[in-house]
């Protein structure tokens, strides 16, 4: 085993490692290591804080302060298809309100929350900075722009339908 | 590096450049990548690759925004003593027909050697793609995708900023050079002192693009007063208002521009670190200044010896996490200092006190853009653009209920009507204009009767709104104005950092009874109370989010009062509302 790695043997921790290696264990890069980690983990666990405040020296206090401050960081994970709405003032102006409306009520889950089965997450993003398109939504990765309610439930029921399928599948091999 | 061998540097590319008997620049910005842009210029290179042309014949060039964010993808096509040509929505099929049109193919087939970033073909594949290039040629509908280059849209536009977006590769070093970059660093390292940098940027009339407008060279000689061995250079590209995205696309297509205004800014204040902050919801600018940097520092731009001479100065990114509120100048150093970006009182102004207590330089990403056009053309020349107050170009995100929506360009004092009806080209369908919305959530709404009205900071702000950093929203009769101005107190709310109480409450109060009248519970007073309430935080609050959120009420209560007494009006007044305000 690698002297460097995290003794859970997970190599995640060492990207936020780099990171900290890179700004010196400077307590001012803690955004740095965070948005890391972020990256790294997809969200922020509990464990995860701890880690950061004792490898740079920080009171967890502050980490957390800091962590809860900033909107990008997350504390629970993802579900395994994430649908983001754009509600900037374009794409509120073009009815972005009625596609979140729409999700939520297709998936009874509100947005920022994720689906029981741990398949699907509505989010929102202030502003994605396509406004041309609007209004824009991100499925996975995959911009698209100048959607409507009905387009996007349709595309997103398609890509889950496909997963629970998939699930299915596996749990008949097992 | 020196300046000789920058020059020579610069030779050599627009050599190459020149060879080429057509350019075609392919839009990879973030608006066009949405729309499919990734696609097209894949298809390009592909189709370019298995035609096997001569080798100057053609080049596919990605390059950034265009402009016309609606029509993405955009593809233009440069041949020698021809004008360009534009292309919309160019689909992966379109691209093709475009390398039909554009592109002769050679009679024999042979393996394809592998140049820089076309992809590797096989015989095969080259036979492929050939023969779906004849289909695509036969098809006689590219001329329906054509756009004309003398629309009002780009007519109608003066580029200052704005200048190489759209004509060169932004991960290029050497093709910002041919179009003569970092010539006015050069310029002002060679023959100017720190002093008369910033009589030349403040004689210009430049006021900060970030919103407030304080004069640009007035700051930078605050700074270049202050005594001290170390000072900073912040570039703020924080950009937080939904619906703008000027700043991103500066730094995603013309990194270098913004990195010279930085560095002379830097040698005029006598600063030798400097920060760009931008905003973590932008991974393209932030991988392109990271590129541009790293370039620059190979070439010696960036350095201990900025080319060749003995001012140093280096230059790192600090990447935001998502707060409307660090935006903020005092937010935005605490936030680089890896704390929570909450605002502090001024003074002291960062010009004395600013990171880690150091005298410190903040502008705005388009504010830095300017620098290098100003030095290179002279501050009369910038200081003839515009209106007597209000100097120069102003960059605006077109947005919203309009036939035309993107990135523009336009001198200050241009009227609004020019931009709705001419540029825009109007709301289509059946929708009428109602308002412009300016400044995002910390500007107003200025209906049809002020659309004769010059837009500058001056008289923006006599109309109850704001220049702000540049987003301008359009809206039809199809929006109703509280609802509007409800969606902007909702994000108030969300981005106030909490540390002041006319903010945190406040914001929380006025949405309530923007709630209360919305649905129908409104009594009469609730109206004086709701405009009360936003002049107290308005009046009261610590920075600049809290003393501009109530702005889009007060200025839909100012020209929509009708919207709002509808509401009220419509719903018997005895037992409505809870009483909760």
């Amino acid at each position: 085993m690698n002297a460097n790695q995290h003794l859970s043997g997970d190599e995640r921790y060492t990207a936020i490692d780099r990171t900290m290696e890179q700004f010196r264990f400077e307590k001012d890069a803690l955004l740095e290591v965070l948005n890391t980690a972020q990256e790294a983990f997809g969200y922020l666990s509990e464990d995860l804080l701890i880690y950061v405040s004792q490898k740079l020296k920080v009171p967890l206090s502050r980490v957390y302060g800091v962590s809860t401050f900033y909107h990008m960081f997350t504390f629970s994970p993802l579900g395994e298809h994430n649908c983001i709405i754009c509600t900037g003032t374009a794409c509120h102006v073009k009815g972005s309100d009625r596609i979140v409306q729409a999700l939520e009520e297709a998936f009874g889950i509100n947005a920022g929350e994720t689906t029981t089965d741990g398949l699907f997450s509505l989010t929102t993003a202030r502003c994605l900075g396509s406004c041309g398109l609007a209004p824009v939504i991100v499925i996975d990765g995959q911009v698209r722009g100048k959607e409507t309610p009905e387009s996007v439930t349709k595309h997103v029921k398609g890509v889950i339908s496909l997963s629970r399928e998939e699930q299915l599948v596996e749990l008949e091999a097992t | 590096m020196n300046n000789a061998k920058l020059e020579e540097l610069a030779l050599k590319e627009r050599r190459r450049q020149a060879k080429f008997r057509r350019r075609i620049f392919c839009c990879t910005s973030t608006a066009c990548l949405s729309a499919g842009a990734g696609l097209t210029r894949q298809t390009l290179d592909q189709a370019v690759a298995a035609c096997q042309c001569d080798e100057d014949e053609v080049e596919v060039v990605p390059t950034g925004c265009i402009g016309l964010c609606s029509r993405g993808p955009l593809v233009r096509v440069e041949q020698k003593q021809q004008g360009p040509v534009l292309y919309g929505n160019v689909s992966a099929e379109v691209a093709q027909q475009i390398v039909a049109r554009y592109v002769p193919v050679r009679a024999s087939v042979d393996e394809v050697e592998n140049d820089g970033d076309s992809a590797q073909l096989s015989a095969h594949d080259i036979l492929h793609f050939r023969s779906s290039l004849r289909a695509a040629g036969k098809k006689k509908e590219l001329d329906k995708h054509l756009i004309p280059l003398d629309l009002p849209f780009f007519a109608k536009q003066v580029r200052v900023v704005l200048t190489e977006t759209g004509q060169i590769n932004p991960d290029k070093l050497e093709d910002y050079l041919a179009h003569d970059g970092y010539q006015a660093l050069a310029h002002v390292l060679e023959n100017m002192t720190p002093e008369e940098v910033c009589d030349e940027i403040q004689r210009s009339g430049l006021r900060g693009r970030g919103g407030a407008g304080f004069p640009t060279g007035l700051k930078w000689h605050f700074v270049r007063q202050e005594e001290h061995s170390r000072k900073f250079v912040i570039v703020n590209g924080d950009e937080g208002d939904p619906g703008a995205y000027m700043d991103r696309t500066v730094m995603e297509d013309d990194p270098h521009r913004v990195l010279e205004g930085m560095i002379i800014c830097a040698y005029a204040v006598g600063a030798n670190y400097g920060y760009f902050y931008i905003r973590g919801e932008y991974p393209i600018a932030i991988r392109r200044i990271r590129r541009a940097i790293r370039d620059a520092r190979r070439r010696r731009i960036l350095g201990q010896s900025v080319l060749g001479t003995d001012f140093g100065f280096d230059a790192d990114i600090r990447i935001g996490a998502g707060a409307f509120v660090c935006g903020e100048e005092t937010a935005l150093i605490h936030s680089v200092e890896g704390k929570r970006g909450v605002p502090r009182i001024r003074p002291p102004y960062p010009s004395k006190s600013g990171l880690w207590g150091l005298p410190t330089v903040i502008n705005n990403v388009e504010t830095m853009a300017n620098i290098p056009a100003i030095i290179t053309r002279g501050a009369d020349w910038y200081a003839a653009i515009g209106t007597e107050k209000s100097k120069g170009t102003k960059v605006f995100a077109l947005a919203g209920q309009l036939r035309n929506t993107g990135l523009i360009e336009v001198p200050m004092g241009i009227t609004l009507n020019e931009i709705v009806h001419e540029i825009g080209g109007g709301v289509p369908g059946e929708g009428e204009f109602k308002a412009a919305q300016t400044g995002g959530p910390s500007g107003g709404c200025i209906p049809s009767t002020y659309l004769d009205a010059p837009v500058d900071y001056e008289s923006l702000s006599k109309l109850g709104s704001i220049m702000g950093s540049g987003g301008l929203v359009i809206i039809d009769d199809s929006t109703l104005m509280p609802e509007f101005a409800r969606f902007f107190m909702d994000f108030c709310v969300d981005e106030s950092c909490g540390k002041c109480v006319p903010c945190r409450v406040g914001t929380v109060q006025i949405r309530k009874l923007l709630d209360k009248i919305i649905s129908g519970r409104g009594k009469p007073q609730d109206l004086e109370a709701l405009d009360k309430l936003c002049w107290l935080v308005k009046k009261t609050s610590l920075c600049g989010l809290g003393q501009s959120a109530p702005n889009p009420v007060l200025s839909t209560l100012r020209y929509f009062k009708h919207e709002y007494e509808g509401l009220i009006q419509d719903i018997a007044p005895v037992e409505a509302g809870n009483g909760q305000v």
